[in-house]
């Protein structure tokens, strides 16, 4: 504690001595920043079943963040303060706290760029390497240490990294986490060669090799059989057979991954291939099998048009750096497995939402949009949109091995068998929906959405792997905006979701007043009056404001909030039901 | 050992913002690597607009705000171009799951402004955007002048008032 406490020190104060001392390097700085707090006041709810017990007494929540960066030519430093006190309902009590969990301090010479402290990076698509923040979600997995960016000719550029990841407030220390070593190469060949720069053909190519060091557990197994019985006069002694066995657990844990885009006019191919070692962990119930991923995507657009194809197979992809780490709330991920579902904006449409399943999926997404032209007979006078989209994401094929009679009923060293590319019979998710945008003249424009949605609620909420909680919803959605004038204008959303399963059927209505560029105003009911069961027939009601000033913005908001999963990017967080006031600040600066 | 780190930290702030210089402008457009509509690297200092000024907004395909606020400019796009010489870039903050989904969607709603992708939130967070939509105005020396955070209808009316005012040479505030 004390050399780290020394180290750091260090490091500030030849910080502070290159900025207090060169007073050249000062001039011309600039500071800018940012800061959000969100601040919730809790009521009991006898409708909701909220008692002062259930909120352990907290009355009020707030989480709240403040940034600032300082930019001076090619140096430029910053950092985030962050303050949970208490945490806000659905974020883990080990944010409970405040602290500085994010500075850095970057300088760039010529084409190389280095980065002390902490950082984000993402390589290829993440699927063996991500870090990234999203503040809504409670989600930070950034890397402590260094990290260098250096393009050696253009067209190259060429990242190298070593870090720890954020754990809560929780410093590193040997054991409590891995280390995460990272080097990636991207060489985008129309500026590498002269002979294809003037190419239609854009090719981008990039390789990644991720590494994450743990000292590991040691996780032992005492088997006890009865072996014999000896009678000897009357005494009987049993022997006993033990045998110990202990988990090899690897220290080194590699991965690595390929990756092409290819663009061509309006086309646009992307693919990457990510392959991941033998990691035994909490996951995927600590079997031996390496990992494999598939990501592509492929489009076409042009004016007025746009195709979008996409599918994703993965298999045994958790990558961590912490083995015995679960995944609620989701910490220490070192790659990303994005969901291959589209975000909906509606609330009923996102009633249901897809979060990616790391053990084992295949997604299939594709997507048109279309712009019917202008002052045509079918685009009307300001032309009208339709978008159609289709997802899918599906079990694979897993062939269990003989579970081990070692584990006392854990699967075999490799757990399953499965082929490249299988795809299995079980439904995880899946979702059809298109929306109509039109504007029938300079006051009234309009949206109409449909979307049918099967969710598999046993999967995507309790790791349970069978179809036997299905919720198949049809929702829809009519969204009207009537312009008074300039700056006034009214918006109204009616939805509707309508299942047999789960909560039954719902109906929403938002009205909102806006008065540009300050104000709005808002009234929201969602009312589950199909639930099976009476007395949870609730209306979630909402009442709010907000304020804008430049980049100031206040808002808010008093009334009810339904429990679900709150998903950014195919990342969940379960939010609990509450009733109270929510007070959000945000501003820049 | 927190507290230290922190005064430290707030001590190394305060002396720089003490120092900085006392212009108008909000702070420098940062120099960071995001890509192209065609997955092509493009650093931010490549942005010009032969010193005219440019709007740049930060979006997101599941951003509903965002949809409409660039549907409603493109609207007006060509007749500002052609009032004010103004350009407009939209920030993509879209991740790995919908960046690619960007292109098809710019092109299937007709829009005609330039975008740039920001799939790990580079850009974003050199420019302390919290959540989109978040709108800059950047004057023809590359300095961000004026931002604004949310849309409601009509706002884009703003943006082209700070526009005329900073070609007009008139104080925007």
């Amino acid at each position: 504690m004390k050399t780290l406490l020394f180290r750091s020190l260090t490091i500030l104060f030849v910080f502070i001595g290159m900025a207090a001392g060169a007073q050249s390097f000062l001039e011309g700085g600039k500071v800018n920043g940012n800061i959000q707090m969100d601040a919730q006041y809790y009521s009991t709810d006898d409708k909701l079943g909220i008692t002062d017990t259930t909120l352990n007494f907290r009355k009020f929540g707030m989480n709240a963040f403040g940034n600032v960066n300082y930019t001076n030519g090619d140096f430029s430093a910053g950092m985030r303060f962050e303050s949970y006190l208490n945490p806000m309902l659905g974020f883990d009590d080990r944010f409970e706290g405040t602290g500085i969990p994010y500075w850095f301090a970057k300088y760039k010479v010529g084409t190389l760029e280095m980065t002390a402290g902490h950082f984000y990076e993402q390589f290829g698509s993440g699927l063996i390497l991500r870090g990234w923040e999203e503040w809504t979600l409670g989600y930070d997995n950034n890397f402590y240490g260094f990290n260098a960016h250096f393009s050696p000719i253009k067209g190259v550029m060429l990242k190298g990294l070593v870090g720890t990841q954020r754990y809560f407030w929780e410093p590193y220390e040997t054991g409590n986490r891995g280390i995460v070593r990272g080097a990636d190469g991207d060489f985008f060949l129309n500026d590498m060669f002269e002979s294809m720069a003037e190419s239609k053909t854009k090719i981008d190519l990039g390789a990644s090799f991720v590494s994450k060091y743990e000292k590991v557990p040691s996780f032992t197994y005492n088997i006890e059989t009865a072996f014999d019985s000896i009678s000897d006069g009357g005494d009987t002694t049993q022997w006993i057979n033990q045998k110990n066995y202990k988990l090899n657990l690897p220290n080194n844990v590699a991965s690595w991954a390929l990756r092409a885009n290819i663009a061509h006019g309006g086309f646009n191919f992307y693919g990457e291939y990510a392959q991941k070692g033998a990691d035994p962990n909490a996951t995927n119930d600590y079997i031996f099998r390496k990992g494999q991923a598939l990501y592509s995507t492929l489009s076409y657009s042009t004016m007025g048009l746009g195709i979008f194809l996409s599918t994703k197979w993965i298999d045994n992809m958790s990558y961590k750096s912490k083995l015995t780490e679960t995944g609620n709330p989701p910490m220490l991920d070192i790659n990303y497995l994005p969901a291959i579902t589209k975000e909906h904006p509606y609330s009923m449409a996102t009633m249901y939402p897809y979060a990616t399943q790391p053990n084992g999926e295949f997604g299939l997404q594709g997507q048109i949009i279309y712009t019917l032209p202008k002052k045509s007979a079918l685009g009307g006078k300001y032309g009208t949109t339709l978008t159609f989209n289709y997802s899918l994401a599906k079990s694979i094929q897993k062939d269990t091995l003989s579970a081990s009679s070692v584990t006392g009923g854990i699967a075999g060293t490799d757990g399953y068998e499965t082929k490249f590319f299988s795809i299995g019979d079980l439904t995880y998710y899946q979702d059809f929906n298109f929306m109509i945008e039109k504007k029938f003249n300079s006051k009234i424009k309009a949206k109409a959405a449909y979307f049918n949605q099967t969710y598999n609620k046993h999967v995507i909420e309790d790791n349970l792997y069978d179809d036997h909680n299905m919720v198949d919803a049809n929702i829809a959605v009519l969204d009207l905006t009537y312009k008074f004038d300039r700056r006034n204008s009214l918006r109204a959303e009616l939805q509707g979701l309508w299942t047999k399963e789960d909560d039954g059927d719902w109906m929403a209505l938002l009205l909102e007043y806006n008065i540009s560029p300050t104000w709005f105003f808002s009234v929201q009911d969602e009312f589950n009056y199909g639930n099976p069961d009476g007395d949870m027939q609730v209306h979630y009601y909402n009442v709010s404001f907000g304020y804008t000033q430049k980049s100031n913005r206040f808002s808010l908001r008093y009334g009810r909030q339904r429990d679900g999963l709150l998903c950014v990017g195919g990342v969940c967080r379960y939010v609990p039901a509450s009733t109270g006031f929510t007070l959000t600040l945000t501003s820049s600066f | 050992m927190k507290n230290v780190l922190s005064i430290a930290l707030l001590l190394l702030f305060a002396t720089c913002i003490s120092a900085q210089d006392n212009s108008k402008a909000l702070f420098k457009l940062p120099e960071i690597n995001v890509k192209n509509m065609n997955g092509e690297p493009f650093n931010t200092a490549e942005i010009d607009n032969e010193g005219k000024p440019i709007i740049m907004t930060f979006w997101a395909t599941w951003c509903k705000p965002c949809m409409k606020e660039h549907d409603a400019i493109n609207e007006v796009y060509q007749d500002w171009i052609e009032e004010t010489g103004v350009k407009l870039y939209a920030v993509s903050i879209d991740n790995a799951r919908s960046s690619k989904r960007v292109m098809p969607t710019v092109n299937g709603k007709g829009w005609e402004f330039d975008v740039l992708l920001d799939p790990n939130g580079d850009l974003k967070r050199a420019m302390n955007v919290n959540i989109p939509p978040h709108t800059f105005i950047i004057n023809g020396n590359g300095e961000v002048v004026w931002q604004h955070i949310g849309y409601l209808e009509g706002d884009e009316m703003e943006y082209i008032e700070i526009v005329e005012k900073l070609i007009a040479g008139e104080d925007i505030d």
